[in-house]
């Protein structure tokens, strides 16, 4: 069985964010950027189904500008066998993004694509559900647990409510969310194979995607900021400015 | 002007809380509101939407298959119901981001995810970068679909009493989903999300034993109770618990950050709490940078000493 990762390269999540001064964005030059963490998770749960044999071949693929390869490389030394990168560079929102996942998930008659369940830069948490609804094949978002069985997939999910389990025939697309795994740190050694594996460079006209009309974002401003507290001793002060506060 | 529908999430009969404040984001909108309530027998839970401030009406889609609430069996209604209306907003729960993209994709419209604040009927203010760069957004010509961030919207009255009609849709529902079991954890304690006061334990925690010092201080104040990551990731207590940027965004009027150091990603999840109390033995832990009142000290000392005097 062939699956898809999805893998979007954005500021890392260590980064403390700037915005621009004059509301036209964050500052993303010069800024540390990795893989978007979920893509991670995702990257660990394909290698670990292929080593627990349930997997034959893993696809990595992004969409983005030259320096996506880097992110490419990475999920190539995690262990995917070769990648694609769709070379746009620009603002590529998730319903483009879904439809170019989608249609390369029909080309490589892939059976299952793990996507995150959220790019860490634009947190829409939309890309992989869509992906599904456009091919109109099952969706299991949020996965914290997943057991690939011939042609299904038994995925707990991680809900408001507690856990969920859902049952869904294959293809489908999973999302992953945190404690699905705790994705490996990368080796020297696999980080030299990785150089060696295939990158094919495609475009949205390839693949015979047009970008949908997406949000236009007209401001961008830092979040209002908490003004400066107070530091107390004891309990008895803690107790007492919560008194006066109204708040106990 | 705007027609708007709502989506219910609903579970056991129940309407889910965060429809109200759904229905607060929408008021904001302004225009017609009406809720849609798919369910296996929905009247016990459109009775209750009925009875919200602002809505106009309450379409129920009964259909044994929408005995749970599963995505792909959803989606493809709710997009036929949408033909009628120019906005679909649904709560932003874990139902409403699993499910509206699904929407969106099948009206081949762009999303805007957690709106936080409404300027007019086509453009939102969103948070992203964890809650660090907030934009403001204009939706392209088309259905705006949308999902409502809850810590920015205070639930509406329930002073109303909208008419209820049972609608049918054509839609093919697929078989390819099929829903095996909900494991909910059950808890006697005020809910995470509409709490007014929660209590939340971090790592320094060091064990679900040693978690009961935050239920014992949470339940003597009448305070519902989260964590942070590493408290989940270490197994002390449940995933629902999780508050932050990837678990639940809260507003309680009194939060506590109790062994917890400050993360971007948790601080994301607290913004909007009132008063945020910090508790931490580390005096540079950055959770005082936004606490509006910080104690430094141990833990399992303090929290015990406050259990007994409050
Ligand atoms: C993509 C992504 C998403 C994430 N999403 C979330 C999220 O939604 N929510 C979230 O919380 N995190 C999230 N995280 C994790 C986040 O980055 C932090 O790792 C996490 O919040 C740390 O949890 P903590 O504060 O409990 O642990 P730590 O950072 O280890 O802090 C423990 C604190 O306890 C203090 N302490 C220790 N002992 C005592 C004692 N006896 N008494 C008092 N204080 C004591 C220490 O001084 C320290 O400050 C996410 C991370 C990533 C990469
Ligand atoms: N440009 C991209 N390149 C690669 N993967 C992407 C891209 N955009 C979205 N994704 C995938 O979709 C997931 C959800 O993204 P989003 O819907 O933007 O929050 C991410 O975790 C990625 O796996």
């Amino acid at each position: 069985m062939k699956a898809l990762v999805s893998v979007k390269r954005v500021v890392d999540y260590n980064v403390r964010i700037q915005v621009k001064s004059d509301g036209s964005g964050v500052v993303t030059d010069g800024v540390k950027h990795s893989m978007n963490p979920f893509d991670e998770i995702a990257m660990e749960e394909a290698v670990r189904q292929k080593e627990k044999g349930k997997i034959t071949e893993i696809v990595a693929i992004t969409i983005g500008g030259d320096k996506n390869e880097e992110t490419l490389r990475s999920a190539l030394a995690f262990g995917a066998d070769r990648a694609i990168h769709i070379k746009e560079a620009g603002d590529v929102q998730p319903l483009t993004a879904a439809k170019a996942f989608a249609a390369v998930m029909k080309k490589e008659g892939a059976q299952v694509l793990f996507t995150g369940k959220q790019a860490i830069d634009d947190d829409a948490n939309q890309t992989g559900q869509m992906v599904a609804s456009l091919l109109d094949i099952a969706q299991a978002t949020f996965a914290s647990k997943v057991e690939l069985d011939g042609a299904k997939a038994t995925v707990t999910r991680e809900v408001d409510a507690g856990l969920e389990t859902l049952e869904v025939d294959l293809p489908a697309v999973i999302t992953t969310d945190l404690r699905l795994n705790e994705p490996r740190y990368l080796k020297l050694p696999d980080i030299m194979k990785a150089k060696k594996k295939p990158i094919e460079t495609v475009s949205f006209a390839d693949l015979g995607v047009t970008a949908a009309a997406g949000l236009k974002t007209t401001k961008t401003a830092a979040p209002a900021g908490r003004s400066k507290g107070v530091m107390v001793k004891t309990t008895d002060e803690l107790i007492a400015a919560l008194k006066g506060k109204g708040l106990l | 002007m705007a027609n708007i529908l709502v989506i219910a999430e609903h579970a056991e009969g129940k309407l889910n809380a965060a429809v109200s404040k759904t229905l607060a984001a929408a008021a904001k909108i302004g225009g017609d509101v009406h809720v849609a309530v798919l369910a296996a027998d929905g009247a016990a839970v459109a009775e209750q939407a009925a009875k919200l401030d602002g809505v106009a009406k309450v379409l129920v889609v009964n259909n044994a298959a929408n005995a749970n609430p599963v995505a792909a069996v959803l989606a493809p209604q709710i997009a036929e119901l949408a033909k009628n209306y120019s906005h679909v907003l649904f709560p932003g729960t874990t139902f409403g981001k699993d499910l509206a993209p699904r929407v969106a994709a099948k009206l081949d419209v762009a999303q805007v995810s957690d709106v936080m604040a409404v300027h007019g009927a086509n453009s939102f203010d969103r948070p992203t970068y964890a809650g660090n760069a907030i934009t403001t957004v204009e939706t392209p010509a088309g259905t705006v679909v949308a999902t409502v961030r809850l810590a920015s919207f205070t639930a509406v009255g329930a002073g109303g009493s909208a008419a209820v009609e049972t609608v049918s849709v054509s839609a093919a529902v697929p078989s390819h989903t099929r829903f095996v079991k909900l494991e909910a954890q059950k808890s006697e304690r005020p809910d995470l999300q509409s709490a007014n006061r929660v209590v939340s334990g971090g790592r320094a925690l060091g064990s679900s034993e040693n978690f009961k010092v935050i239920f014992d201080f949470a339940d003597k104040i009448g305070a519902g109770v989260g964590a942070s990551r590493a408290a989940v990731d270490s197994g002390y207590v449940p995933n629902d618990m999780q508050v932050g940027q990837t678990g639940k965004i809260i507003a309680p009027e009194l939060y506590f950050a109790i062994g917890i150091s400050g993360a971007i990603q948790h601080l994301a999840g607290i913004k909007d709490a009132r008063t945020i109390v910090a508790i931490n033995k580390d005096p540079e832990a950055p959770i005082f940078e936004v606490a509006d009142i910080g104690l430094v000290g141990d833990l399992f000392q303090v929290v015990p000493e406050l259990t007994g005097k409050v």
